[in-house]
């Protein structure tokens, strides 16, 4: 690692990074598209949204010029619609679900929700107003997709909620982990706001197991939301991984992000991303935009079992991005300063079908040989939260928190968990929008129990 | 290639396409550019004693993302003096001789006004004349325009008077704003007109401004009603031919006016009875240009269609504009979706459910894909699911066999009356 944090990326870069990639609709684009909407009855398009965004009615909004009610029902089916507007695989959902698929084209919705949430942004539209207070107190841990959603609906309900957050500013995985040009930071961040605006108070800096016990929160807390999501990318768990010059992905998009920082220079570099899902699309993308000279994706399966979407994954082409498939890294290779300067890789080929229904890949006998690197990118996953799962002692699959998929309750009844937490192992998505509808129903259920023991006692 | 040349009313044009009495015949600049664009001839802006006009003037109708569904005025009739317009008509008939120049005058309803005008302008060469019996705003409340339109008798009267001077054919525009226009246009028939023309523009106020409320257009805070015309308006324009063309008594040719905007309008007003068209609101939308397609459109249908001459289709139609009462009670037509086709957007579900018979149910098949099937017993044949489905042949309505022999309401009113 270099000795200090010195920024070492262009302004020039930096502006290349930050840029949206896809450009927002003007008014009357927007006007255009909106009035291609069919306005279908019982329409394919809210079904197929994990909130069930009403989306004819926002887009007859935007078509009569009500722009402030069509950003009202998109945010109150899902309290994270500005991000999802830019993030969500819309061709696998709601547009995806548009009949004019069958005719024409489908409408661009993902746009339209784009349009008009930028306008409430824009201005400063006070979209939502607390309930009156019912006495009653939530803890929430992360304030990620689920966790501010779950605040969200709550604070509606009169709950009163706190959100402890591990890192400098709300917004969880949407403010730090996707990239900017993708998603900017500050979209996320007026999410957070407009959570914070109904009295949710979220507390920073606050590591729950660390700085809070979680005893401490069950006994005094109603309720308790786990929605911490996940964590770093975990070990390749081959020689060399310590080398300067080799780096989790997720930490690089959160520093460049964040931080406007890299470790290192990333113009004229040969970059390789290890693995093939949305996160190593991010990895490969921000370090062409950084300067790379050549990205390159390596992977130990094929594109068709790569889990990065087609639209990631045809951006990623766009940008330059390399693909080799049927390639496992074996060992980092550093130079004299201990800087990674090769990488040993093997060939693989798929041979029978593991648990999740995938090939399972396997090494081709003497087929390594070397590629010249100068920066490795990791991703190859995300770990989970384990020891908090545990300072908890709640059940879980492989760090997989275990909850009833009906009231979202873990082991210990009065712990609720939701987003990326509860994902994986045949549980669940890891999309966004499904943790944003989570942490609603989460919400939900808090509000039926503590109802119904209400009832109970009275 | 398809003959186009048209004779109405004794007036020749290469083609059926006149451009309406209007901003577009405001001058011989513009009506000679109209002329090399491709229109066949021009009815100039209308003549009369010099007016003022105010600033602003139009008003759209924009609907749902397109733009001039309807269009409306509060201009009058030509602020430039009878002089330049005179010299102006005389040089652009020098260039272009096949193109008829018909000359719409507006004077007060007086027999020396009109004979004045008549004379004068008649001396600069004109194909004919159109009498503005229709604008209906500004000149109607000097006694003018539609305040004489409205009244049979003036009608009559006034051209009775332009007739008395006029060597070249007359034809009289209507005003639709009226209750029964077939009443004028027999008025204007007795008064000795050569043809009729119609339909001139509908009284209207276009919207109020959400912001200032002031009206639009709106003349410094203030507005006046205005001249609706545009595509809006066709249908009303396609009626009103259409009576004037069944009207055993009216039998003088009638000029189609009201919306026309391409060939297909053209084809269908000349099938309901008119000898020719005026346009406005489309040259005025996309600029004289649009004549192009309105030419090749029209001879490309007629050649697939096998006739040689524009002239064939004329009232073509008009034998089957009838009244309700002749109408068969025994015909029936149902709606049939094809799935094949159906994009499922359950539009006409909806609008069956919500404003017809609640005749199409929404079913599921062997594999779980829904489908729409219409209760043809319950199926009125109203097309309203037709109407809005957004995909060409979705829904088909179709003729079931007769069970009953045919049977309208006047033959069924006679044959109670009998048993």
């Amino acid at each position: 690692m270099s000795d200090s944090k010195q920024p070492l990326i262009s302004i020039d870069k930096l502006a290349k990074v930050f840029e949206e990639s896809t450009p927002s609709y003007n008014a009357q684009e927007a006007i255009d598209e909106s009035n291609r909407c069919l306005y279908c009855y019982d329409a394919p398009c809210i079904t197929a949204c994990p909130t069930g965004i009403d989306v004819p009615a926002f887009i007859k909004g935007i078509a009569s010029g009500n722009i402030k009610g069509a950003a009202k029902i998109i945010m109150e089916d899902n309290p994270v619609g500005a991000t999802c507007a830019r993030v969500c695989p819309t061709e696998e959902l709601c547009e995806g679900a548009c009949v004019l698929n069958h005719s024409t084209k489908p409408i661009m919705i993902g746009q339209l929700q784009r349009y008009a949430t930028d306008w409430a942004i824009k201005n400063e539209q006070v979209l939502f107003k607390a309930g009156e207070k019912n006495g009653k107190c939530i803890a929430i841990i992360g304030s990620g997709p689920a966790g501010l959603s779950a605040a969200r609906e709550l604070a509606l309900l009169g709950y009163e909620v706190i959100v402890y957050e591990a890192k400098r500013e709300g917004g969880g995985l949407d403010t730090h982990g996707i990239v900017p040009f993708r998603l900017p930071k500050d979209i996320s961040l007026w999410e957070v706001k407009q959570v914070e605006n109904l009295g949710v108070e979220i507390r920073t800096n606050i590591e729950v197991g660390k700085d809070i016990l979680a005893e401490d929160l069950v006994k005094e807390f109603d309720a308790v939301i786990l929605a911490v999501g996940m964590s770093k990318v975990p070990m390749l768990g081959i020689e060399g991984e310590e080398l300067d010059g080799v780096y989790d992905a997720i930490d690089l998009v959160e520093n460049v992000k964040i931080n406007g920082v890299t470790d290192e220079d990333f113009s004229g570099k040969r970059v390789a991303v290890i693995g093939a899902g949305n996160t190593a699309i991010d990895g490969a993308t921000i370090s062409a935009r950084l300067g790379a000279k050549n990205v390159k994706i390596i992977y130990r399966r094929t594109e068709a079992e790569m889990t990065a979407y087609d639209f990631e994954y045809e951006f990623a082409k766009q940008d330059g991005v390399e693909f080799r498939w049927l390639m496992s890294p074996k060992r980092l290779i550093g130079d004299d300063k201990g800087h990674v300067k090769q990488m040993e890789c093997v060939r693989m080929e798929l041979g029978e079908k593991g648990e999740d229904g995938r090939r399972h890949p396997v090494e081709v006998e003497d087929s390594t040989f070397t590629m010249d690197v100068d920066i490795v990118v990791k991703a190859i996953g995300q770990t989970r939260f384990r020891r908090l799962i545990d300072h908890f002692g709640l059940e879980h699959n492989g760090g997989v928190v275990q909850v009833d998929p009906q009231t979202y309750q873990t082991s210990i009844p009065k712990v609720y968990a939701a987003g990326d937490v509860i994902f994986g192992k045949g549980q669940g998505e890891a999309m966004v929008v499904s943790a944003a509808q989570q942490g609603k129903e989460a919400a939900y259920s808090i509000h039926k129990q503590l109802n119904k023991s209400r009832i109970e006692t009275a | 290639m398809a003959d186009l040349r048209i004779d109405f009313a004794g007036i020749k044009s290469p083609n059926p396409y006149w451009l309406a009495s209007a901003p577009p015949t405001n001058s011989g600049y513009q009506v000679q550019r109209a002329f090399e664009a491709g229109w066949g001839g021009a009815v100039w802006k209308t003549l009369g004693d010099p007016v003022l006009n105010v600033s602003s003037r139009f008003g759209a109708n924009h609907f749902n993302g397109k733009r001039v569904v309807g269009f409306n005025n509060i201009e009058l009739i030509t602020d430039r003096p009878l002089e330049d317009n005179l010299k102006e008509i005389y040089e652009t008939k020098k260039r272009f001789p096949d193109h008829p120049i018909i000359a719409s005058l507006m004077v007060e309803p007086k027999r020396e006004k009109w004979h004045e005008i008549v004379k004068r302008v008649q001396d600069v060469g004109v194909d004919g004349f159109e009498l503005n019996l229709g604008c209906p705003h500004g000149m109607s409340e000097r006694g003018m325009g539609s305040a004489v339109g409205q009244h049979p008798d003036l009608v009559e009267k006034t051209t009775i008077y332009a007739k008395e001077k006029a060597e070249v054919p007359v034809i009289v525009k209507l005003t639709p704003n009226i209750t029964d226009i077939t009443v004028t246009a027999k008025a204007a028939a007795r008064g000795g007109a050569d043809a009729i023309s119609m339909i001139n523009t509908i009284n209207s106020l276009i919207g109020i401004d959400l912001d200032t409320w002031n009206t639009i257009p709106n003349v410094n805070g203030k507005g006046a009603h205005g001249g609706y015309c545009g595509p809006a308006v066709k249908p009303i324009a396609l009626n009103m031919v259409g009576e004037c063309a069944r009207d055993p008594e009216i039998n003088i040719p009638i000029s189609g006016i009201g919306g026309i905007s391409s060939w297909q309008d053209t084809v269908e007003f000349m099938l309901m009875g008119a000898g020719g068209v005026q346009v406005c609101t489309a040259a005025m939308h996309h600029g004289f240009r649009v004549i192009e397609d309105m030419v090749d459109g029209l001879n490309n249908y007629l050649d697939e269609k096998g006739i040689s001459s524009v002239n064939e289709i004329i009232g073509a139609s008009v034998e089957k504009y009838t009244d309700w009462s002749n109408l068969d009670l025994n015909y029936k037509v149902v709606a049939r979706i094809n799935n094949d086709i159906c994009i499922n957007c359950n539009k006409c579900y909806i609008s069956c459910e919500d404003s017809a018979h609640q005749c199409i149910d929404i079913l599921t098949d062997a594999n779980g894909k829904e489908y729409l099937k219409v209760q043809e017993e319950e199926c009125v044949g109203c097309n309203l699911c037709s109407i809005v489905c957004p995909v060409e042949g979705a829904i088909d309505m179709v003729e079931l066999p007769q069970t009953e022999p045919s049977m309208t309401w006047l033959e069924r009113q006679a044959a109670i009356q009998q048993s």
